[in-house]
């Protein structure tokens, strides 16, 4: 039965996107006075459960309590009449716009439109919780932490009974981290509702009075916080007890393959997005690449697949098997220039169906995206192509209706293992992985894992860049920690602890010591 | 279940994408659009000129198919409007809005004429055509390239640059027929006399070298956009950039070359107006068939094949709207209203193939509470 | 100086027309609707003002000039504002491309405009609507006769004066009011506008219906002011409407910049009658001819100036002709 101590209840949601069913039968509540984290793997339906308290989503079915009322929030303009704020993933701000028109277009309805007035509340909210902010400043000239310091102050301008934050503190330094905690705080105290979706799980365990968990668009199950460790929330996450136990062999005979020197790179706006960047990779070993999301790991595969210029000065070297002594500058080089130099230089990005693949064509015809250019005859091979399709699709098993029917129909794993499958085909000599796992389920995660494996075996150079610290810690050999851009740090990942790469990744280290 | 009288309405239709919608399904929402259409424009008839409705459509009908002669216009125009929608394929496929085909048409019509004019008599037959087919292709080709180039350099916005320069190119043709007139008061039917440059009758037919190349365009054009390496770059162009330069795809020379093709064609169409058509040329010898060919490409999803459908289709309105104006002494702009009227239902129709709506009532109400 | 004055007296009425339609467009645009209907629009607007105008007129005794001016404006509203209605319900409701609907719509509107206006017509060439005429073009009394100032000042109809207003009312609407602010972020983001509690629909609906609206009034100035009360068959109304396209990219979508923007392309219109006596050379008539282009290639340097400079203030707003469907992934 309804109940007041609930600030909000969801009974029986279920969300489908076509055919993917986002969020099924789903029930939860947030309490007041209470912080809630809501955990899950990447693509376990958190934000799109969130999306539909915030009115971004209609249910498909089930029922929404606010208090003891059942609502129908058609539009985020009836969750805001309701006071639930939501702070986006992706940011919800006006480029051209200063700060402060972006906090004026989340005044109340029927607010006097007195820009005077937004400024001096704002500036309060500042003040109170020692957040900088110049409210002049145009967003297109704000970096990713002013802008989320932005989406935080836009929140607690229009003021929420109940806040959602997605993964908020993905681009805060700690600094800013802990502030943001201090607001949740307060709001908890003055017996507000708040959830937070987050994948850190010792934020979830600093923050936190209760933690949810969500697995593939179901509930699972709630804990106390102050009940909680990391094993348990990663078990509940998981499903199972996470022995990862992932195979590691030792790098037999290593060969230098790439060597990276000086490298880096300036950003859209003017700023350094990689700061001198050296490091070499070898065959036969992964080379882990931690970071948190943002600072540079992107720009680094982007710019060493010629995909990024690299300011002057910076070395990419590439060692070719047999011509060891004589490498091959990439610097200035597209990614077709890298081809047909011969070199095997594979990658997976990071955003598969944006860069990877052809969201619109089918498996055969994303198969021949590099190679469609060989040959002289005008006309596309479609035979050889077609052949690799059904060899990966047997082999990977990847589930689709047939070799044409567009990848982007496809599910995140499917997606992944027809990109993972078509760069591996390549024969590479060194092969570059984003985010490999990101968003896939752990069976197709632990395949991946497997074909990583497979071509270190052969003598590939890889080079891993993940998020999963855990993961990066068992698979990889080496790891180097990126930070703001800049080098923080290249660590023996059989010796080093995740505190330490932890720390590095947040806090940058006196450059001489990265260098020894 | 006290809460449920105060429950405020579900929205009375939500809205979700629908997957891949099934042939039958595509074509049934068509057909049904047109039939509305047609129903509409009957009432409009109806009530603006009191006809029998019925009876006007026969007349409509009897605009394409009454005589072989009617049926050759409708050729002739079709070809036309075809032929500039193939133009139009490729560059629409790379996600390029090339608005600018009338003024491509005209450069290449300009051309076309100003070789007859001043080549006509001292060329032999065949170098004269030779340069005419150039001098089209390269004039369209032109028109294309500079926005084209403008987009890839500078990210110059296509859709408004190329509808600029279809007037710059009207303000060109309007001066070109200025000289080449002199003091005749218009320019006339060029090479009356020689009728050098003229396209031949062939089979007795004025127009059947229009309607040859058209139908040799539209399955060469298929053929490229589906079987060819360029064809093959476009489609990932105009699907994302990203993933053309992560596939090493050049993007400003695809960009730019896609934009010489489509250029090239729209010039060449050009020359089979003034060569094969008109024997002259004026500000309207496109006749805003390039403005009508970006509809019938958009809607044909760039399939050549559906295009040829398509401009039938709006042909046959446009022939038979004037039918009916002479018929009953309406007038010819009839048929701008019913073609336009027919656009926008087929317009809003895509709506039914790419979403699906849900009712109210439908949201299933979660039981044991 | 006479010719220069003349020229003057040229383009500001002309300037006018196209500032209607330039700033309709600003509107509609604003709300990341690219709306290419302009031309049928603006024949839609002025051909309703035109008709109302001659059958009122026509069908009482003793016609008022005011209430003629009144009947047609509200006529040229009300027919444009629905043309912008079947516009925004394809393009927002059903999510049809907006470029081609855009065209379709100029095609529709140029044939109802000229389909009916040959109807009034019944066989003559041109019909006037006089009083209508002498109303819409009426002078400022006394201070259109002082001197050379009255004249190239005071001396043209309401609406070229209306016009300026509009534009400094827009201006500040969409730089001092919550609606303008709320408009703006609907064309550059809409998912942010929506997230923030604007209702993204009603906003695009009412920007477009109104900015169609406001095009109309440029066709209704064309013709029962600037064409003397004349309603001909010609195309002139369609290169007008892709001219006032034009200024709208000229004026780096601000309402401010249309004034001037408007009258300087006025001048750059008539610039091949006025300019030779002014230099005192003859141009031939194919010159006349070409220099005509020179708004659109004013244009054409003004949007490749902008793409080049990349300023973010002079861009096109950033989700100009996309749809936008909230639950879209």
């Amino acid at each position: 039965m309804p109940n007041t101590q609930y600030a909000i209840r969801l009974e029986h949601i279920t969300k489908t996107f076509g055919d993917v069913t986002a969020n099924h039968d789903v029930t939860l509540e947030v309490r007041r006075g209470e912080i809630l984290s809501l955990l899950g793997e990447n693509g376990s339906g958190k934000t799109t459960l969130m999306n539909m308290i915030a009115g971004i989503y209609y249910p498909d079915e089930g029922e929404i309590y606010v208090g003891d009322q059942a609502v129908d929030i058609r539009s985020p303009r009836d969750a805001l009449a309701l006071g639930i704020g939501m702070i986006h993933q992706h940011f919800k701000l006006v480029d051209v716009f200063t700060a402060l028109e972006n906090i004026a277009l989340c005044m109340e309805p029927g607010e006097k439109y007195d820009l005077k007035k937004v400024r001096s509340r704002a500036r309060a909210i500042c003040e109170k919780y020692g957040f900088a902010l110049d409210l002049d400043q145009k967003i297109y000239e704000m970096s990713v932490s002013q802008k989320q310091t932005l989406e935080i102050v836009k929140v607690l301008y229009r003021g929420a009974d109940i806040l959602i934050l997605d993964e908020p503190t993905a681009v805060l330094t700690p600094q800013e981290t802990e502030k943001l905690f201090a607001v949740m705080s307060n709001m908890k105290a003055d017996g507000k509702a708040v959830v937070i979706i987050t994948h850190k799980l010792h934020e979830v365990l600093s923050i936190s009075d209760r933690v949810a968990i969500l697995r593939r668009g179901e509930y699972v199950g709630d804990v106390a916080t102050k009940d909680a460790d990391e094993a348990l929330l990663t078990e509940m996450m998981v499903g199972k007890k996470v022995e990862l136990d992932i195979d590691r062999p030792l790098p037999v005979n290593p060969v230098r393959r790439l060597s990276v020197h000086h490298l880096s790179v300036t950003g859209p706006e003017g700023g350094k997005v990689l700061d001198d960047i050296s490091f070499d990779a070898y065959g036969g070993e992964i080379l882990g690449i931690a970071g948190i999301s943002g600072n540079g790991q992107k720009e680094l595969l982007e710019a060493i697949a010629g995909l990024q210029n690299a300011d002057g000065g910076a070395q990419i070297q590439f060692f070719a098997p047999g011509t060891e002594d004589k490498p091959t500058s990439l610097i200035g080089k597209s990614p077709k220039d890298i081809r047909d130099a011969g070199i095997h230089l594979s990658f997976v990005p990071e955003d598969r169906l944006g860069m990877g693949l052809v969201g619109s064509m089918g498996m055969t015809d994303n198969m021949m995206l590099k190679s469609y250019g060989s040959g002289h005859s005008p006309i596309v091979d479609r035979k050889a192509p077609r052949e690799l399709a059904e060899e990966i699709r047997e082999e990977l098993g990847v589930v689709t209706p047939g070799l044409n029917t567009p990848v982007s129909q496809l599910s995140g794993g499917n997606v992944q293992k027809v990109l993972v499958g078509r760069e591996l085909a390549a024969s590479p000599i060194v092969l570059m992985t984003a985010y490999a796992v990101r968003g896939l389920d752990i069976n197709t995660s632990y395949t991946i894992y497997r074909l990583l494996n497979e071509q270190k075996k052969k003598g590939v150079a890889v080079i891993y860049v993940g998020e999963d610290l855990d993961v990066l810690l068992e698979l990889c050999d080496r790891i180097l920690v990126l930070c703001g851009g800049k080098a923080n740090g290249m660590l023996d990942a059989r010796t080093t602890t995740k505190e330490e790469v932890g720390l590095r990744m947040t806090n940058l280290q006196q450059t001489k010591e990265v260098r020894a | 279940m006290a809460a449920h009288t105060s429950h405020p309405a579900e929205p009375l239709v939500r809205i979700a994408r629908r997957k891949a919608a099934p042939l039958s399904r595509k074509i049934a929402v068509r057909a049904a659009a047109i039939l509305l259409a047609l129903v509409v424009d009957a009432l409009f008839i109806f009530f603006v000129t009191g006809l029998n409705p019925i009876s006007v459509y026969v007349v409509m009908w009897g605009g394409t198919f009454s005589t072989p002669v009617r049926f050759s216009w409708a050729m002739r125009d079709l070809s036309t409007l075809l032929c500039i929608g193939i133009a139009l394929a490729p560059a629409f496929k790379m996600r390029f809005w090339n608005i600018g085909a009338e003024g491509q048409v005209l450069v290449g019509g300009l051309a076309t004429a100003l070789i007859m004019v001043y080549f006509g008599n001292s060329l032999p037959a065949p170098a004269l055509f030779a340069a005419m087919v150039l001098g089209s292709v390269a004039a369209g080709a032109l028109w294309g390239f500079v926005p084209a180039w403008f987009k890839a350099r500078w990210n110059t916005n296509e859709t408004l640059f190329t509808l600029m320069m279809n007037y710059v190119a009207t303000s060109i043709v309007a001066c070109m027929t200025n000289i080449m007139r002199g003091q005749a008061s218009s320019l006339g039917t060029l090479n009356k006399a020689t009728k050098a440059g003229w396209l031949p009758i062939i089979f007795g037919q004025r127009y059947t070298i229009n309607i040859i190349v058209v139908l040799v365009l539209t399955f060469a054009m298929y053929a490229y956009l589906k079987y060819s390496k360029h064809g093959y770059e476009i489609a990932v162009v105009g699907e994302s950039e990203n993933t053309a330069r992560y596939a090493g795809i050049n993007v400003r020379r695809v960009m730019v070359r896609t934009m010489l093709i489509s250029g090239a064609i729209c010039g060449l169409c050009g020359f089979l107006i003034v060569a094969g058509k008109d024997q002259t040329i004026s500000t309207t010898s496109a006749g805003g068939n390039g403005f009508t060919a970006i509809i019938v490409a958009w809607l044909a999803k760039f399939n050549t094949f559906y295009m040829a459908l398509i401009s039938f289709l709006l042909i046959f309105l446009e022939r038979g709207a004037s039918e009916i104006a002479s018929a009953y002494s309406l007038n010819e702009y009839a048929a701008d209203i019913i073609t336009g009227v027919i656009l926008f239902f087929i317009l809003g129709s895509e709506f039914f193939i790419n979403y699906r709506l849900i009712w109210r009532g439908h949201h299933k109400e979660v039981k044991g509470e | 100086m006479s010719s220069l004055i003349a020229w003057i007296l040229r383009a500001i009425p002309f300037g006018t027309i196209i500032m209607y339609g330039a700033m309709g467009e600003i509107v509609t645009e604003k709300s990341g609707n690219l709306n290419l209907g302009v031309p049928g629009i603006m024949y839609l607007g002025g051909f309703a003002g035109f008709a109302s105008a001659y059958f009122y007129e026509n069908s009482v005794a003793n016609p008022n000039p005011v209430l003629s001016v009144l009947i047609a404006l509200i006529c040229a509203l009300a027919a444009s504002a629905l043309g912008g209605l079947i516009y925004a319900f394809l393009t927002i409701t059903l999510r049809a491309n907006q470029n081609v609907t855009g065209l379709a719509l100029t095609t529709f509107g140029m044939g109802v405009a000229n389909f009916f206006g040959v109807f009034i017509l019944n066989g003559s060439t041109y019909s006037a609507a006089p009083l209508a005429n002498k109303a819409f073009a009426a002078k400022i009394p006394v201070l259109s006769g002082l001197g050379v100032l009255g004249q190239t000042v005071f001396s043209y109809g309401f609406l070229a004066y209306a016009a300026i207003v509009l534009a400094l009312v827009l201006h500040w609407f969409f730089t001092r009011t919550r609606a303008g602010l709320n408009l703006r972020a609907v064309g550059e983001n809409p998912a942010t506008a929506d997230a923030a509690g604007i209702n993204v629909t009603k906003y695009k609906y009412l920007a477009t219906c109104i900015g169609a609206a406001i095009c109309g009034v440029g066709g209704l100035y064309y013709v029962l002011d600037y064409n003397q009360g004349i309603w001909a068959t010609t195309g002139q109304i369609e290169a007008l409407g892709w001219l006032a396209l034009a200024l709208v990219i000229f004026t780096t979508w601000k309402p401010l910049n249309a004034i001037w923007g408007a009258y300087l392309f006025g001048i750059l219109y008539w610039l091949y009658q006025f300019l030779p006596s002014i230099l005192g050379i003859t141009m031939s008539s194919a010159m006349t001819d070409l220099v005509q282009m020179v708004p659109y290639v004013v244009t054409i340097v003004v949007l490749i100036a902008v793409s080049m400079r990349r300023k973010k203030e002079d861009q096109p707003p950033a989700h100009l002709g996309l749809a936008y469907f909230r639950e879209e992934r």
